[in-house]
């Protein structure tokens, strides 16, 4: 029944929490190189699902499959890094006393391990790529900067560099505008955008505007289920979508 | 010539404070024989035995200081036990020094330690076997703290026993040490401890040539565990350490095994310690188990804090002023030292948060990094 070329499967899932269902028969797809847009009020189940996908929560039951084969309920956490799925937290954490340039380095695929990292060495491809990472993140003038003193906004592109550095294939990316500028929400937008289409991107938000202007397609959750789907124009008409959003 | 030198190691042009450490290590190590030596005994600016004694003292102290501002400067690991793998370092070359006395004990047993006659000890205990050899002496030092940090730093790490936690954990261990080796039947000479050596390598300890020569050993051992330190923290091993210590969690997400890099990192350190340990000991002529006390490691704590943790040499220099105040003080007003210590560590936490050298280098890196 179940089709066979998409990035992501969310089936049946199921989280409660003490009784209350964060998750309640979950569905949900999304194609490689889409964009995806999750909204929804508070409580929703936004975050649950990012953490069940990311492996930090499991669910009572249902299946969650990342491409054809691979199983994502049974990975621990940097299985699932590894297998290629990125993930975007609302707080963004880069590390402040490094350069901007040191924190892609460290986030660069490859060796992880201590005598390793001792004698590891910048090859010039991947010096390369890190400076064609700094253009697209806008931070190329900012490549010496510790991380601390990045304004917020330019936290939050560093984070997504970091998460491009690993080459995922699904990106989560969870409210990436909150507490941004207009002329940085604008920025986040393009890049996001810029994203689509080499990675399947999945974004989280609130603000409406932002939604708006890069999304596609728009899944409304409500009390941890699918209640909309479709473009902006037709989830906003949607009445049930009225209904939880506006009472009305 | 010198570019081309320090350009060869890693960039050490770049490393501003630690080049000004090195060369005063240098000056020292070439100071001392000469103003010992060459300068008659007769003259005001004859370096006395005791001088040399209490230089070498401070370089030791340094290096422990250095071992410790790497895993707390640089990855947020406090230890509050760190005396504990110096003293351990101490003990492998107190027994190779004990061997060495041989016949020339008190008691005259060409093999058992005097107080291990003074103990009725029959025979020697296993442990003791080949500590007549002085590689396999120089192998326990390196061993014996290696392998106490590493069981102990699996375990701990593992369980991701952090912050203070941590802290208390390794103080009750370096306090466990000390009441261990009070005990007269562990065979490490109970609260006496080793002491009443005479040589090392066939050189007798009570010459002013063999001191002089310890010195520059330690002088050379502190400025290469400088450098392989530095080496460390400069690598994308460092950054990554200093990435746990900002941010842990982070650091784990981006597929890093935290408790391997910890555990490698404070293994080194506690081999660390346990050299300088190895050469104080020599020099000092001693060592028994309240080297283990608490206080101690907490000492060296506040060398550091006071030098400056995370620049490696700011904590050598923290050690070495703090020991030269001890000195005076003790010396002077024995009653208003701790006062003075408790009171420094005080001041320097409020005042001083990246310690002595943080005053020296502040104007730098403000005009340094504009941007």
């Amino acid at each position: 029944m179940s089709v066979r070329d998409k990035r992501l499967y969310l089936e049946d899932l199921t989280v409660s929490f003490d009784g209350f269902k964060a998750l309640n028969n979950l569905t949900l797809y999304v194609d490689p190189g889409e964009m995806l847009c999750i909204i929804g009020p508070n409580g929703a189940g936004k975050t649950t699902m990012m953490d069940v996908i990311t492996g930090k929560t499991r669910p009572d039951s249902g299946t969650a499959w990342f491409g054809d084969g691979i199983n994502l309920l049974q990975m621990s956490e940097p299985e699932i890094v590894a297998a290629g799925i990125g993930r975007k937290f609302q707080k963004p954490t880069v590390f402040e006393q490094l350069t901007v340039f040191e924190n892609l380095e460290l986030a660069l695929a490859g060796t992880r391990s201590f005598l390793k990292t001792l004698r590891a060495r910048i090859t010039s491809a991947q010096h390369q790529r890190i400076d064609e990472l700094l253009e697209i993140i806008g931070l190329a003038e900012h490549r010496e900067s510790l991380g601390r003193i990045l304004a917020h906004g330019q936290k939050q592109w560093l984070e997504i560099g970091m998460l491009l550095m690993q080459n995922p294939e699904l990106l989560l990316v969870d409210e990436p505008v909150a507490g941004m500028t207009p002329h940085e929400i604008e920025r986040t937008a393009e890049l996001l955008l810029s994203l689509a289409g080499e990675h399947s991107v999945v974004v989280v938000e609130h603000d409406m505007a932002f939604v708006r202007s890069i999304a596609k397609r728009v899944t409304v959750l409500h009390e941890g289920q699918v209640i909309a789907e479709g473009d902006m124009d037709r989830v906003q008409n949607d009445p049930r979508v009225r209904e939880v959003y506006l009472g009305v | 010539m010198f570019r081309l030198w320090t350009g060869g190691i890693g960039g050490l042009h770049k490393d501003k404070g630690g080049t000004t450490f090195l060369a005063v290590l240098a000056l020292v190590a070439i100071a001392v024989p000469i103003f010992n030596q060459a300068v008659p005994a007769s003259s005001a600016f004859h370096l006395s035995p005791f001088g040399i004694t209490l230089i070498g003292k401070y370089l030791c102290y340094g290096m422990l200081a250095l071992a410790l501002d790497l895993i707390w400067g640089y990855c947020g690991i406090l230890s509050l036990g760190h005396a504990a793998f110096f003293s351990l370092g101490g003990y492998a070359m107190g027994m190779y020094l004990m061997r060495q006395i041989g016949p020339r004990g008190v008691y005259g047993d060409p093999i058992l330690p005097d107080f291990m006659v003074f103990l009725n000890y029959k025979a020697l205990p296993w442990f003791w076997y080949g500590f007549n050899h002085f590689p396999l002496a120089l192998l326990m030092v390196v061993l014996a703290p290696a392998l106490l940090a590493g069981v102990f730093g699996w375990f701990a790490f593992r369980s991701r026993v952090t912050g203070v936690y941590f802290s208390i954990i390794t103080q009750a261990l370096t306090y466990a040490l000390m009441l261990a080796f009070f005990r007269n039947d562990m065979g490490f000479g109970g609260n006496n401890g080793f002491t009443d050596f005479k040589e090392i390598l066939g050189y007798d300890l009570h010459s002013d040539r063999t001191r002089v020569v310890l010195l520059v050993v330690t002088a050379a051992a502190l400025a290469a565990s400088y450098m392989a330190c530095r080496a460390i923290v400069e690598s994308r091993a460092g950054r990554v350490i200093r990435a746990i210590r900002d941010a842990e969690s982070r650091t784990r997400f981006l597929g890093y095994p935290v408790e391997s890099f910890k555990l490698w990192l404070f293994v080194f350190s506690a081999v660390v310690a346990g050299i300088a340990g190895a050469l104080y000991v020599p020099q000092i002529g001693i060592i028994n188990p309240s080297e283990f006390a608490p206080i101690n490691s907490i000492e060296a704590v506040i060398w550091v804090a006071v030098g400056g943790r995370g620049t490696l040499y700011g904590a050598i220099a923290g050690a070495v002023l703090v020991n030269y105040a001890k000195t005076y003080l003790t010396g002077a007003f024995p009653e208003v030292w701790l006062f003075a210590l408790g009171a420094l560590f005080v001041l320097v936490t409020l005042f001083l948060p990246r310690g002595i050298i943080g005053l020296v280098t502040a104007r730098d890196t403000e005009r340094g990094k504009p941007k």
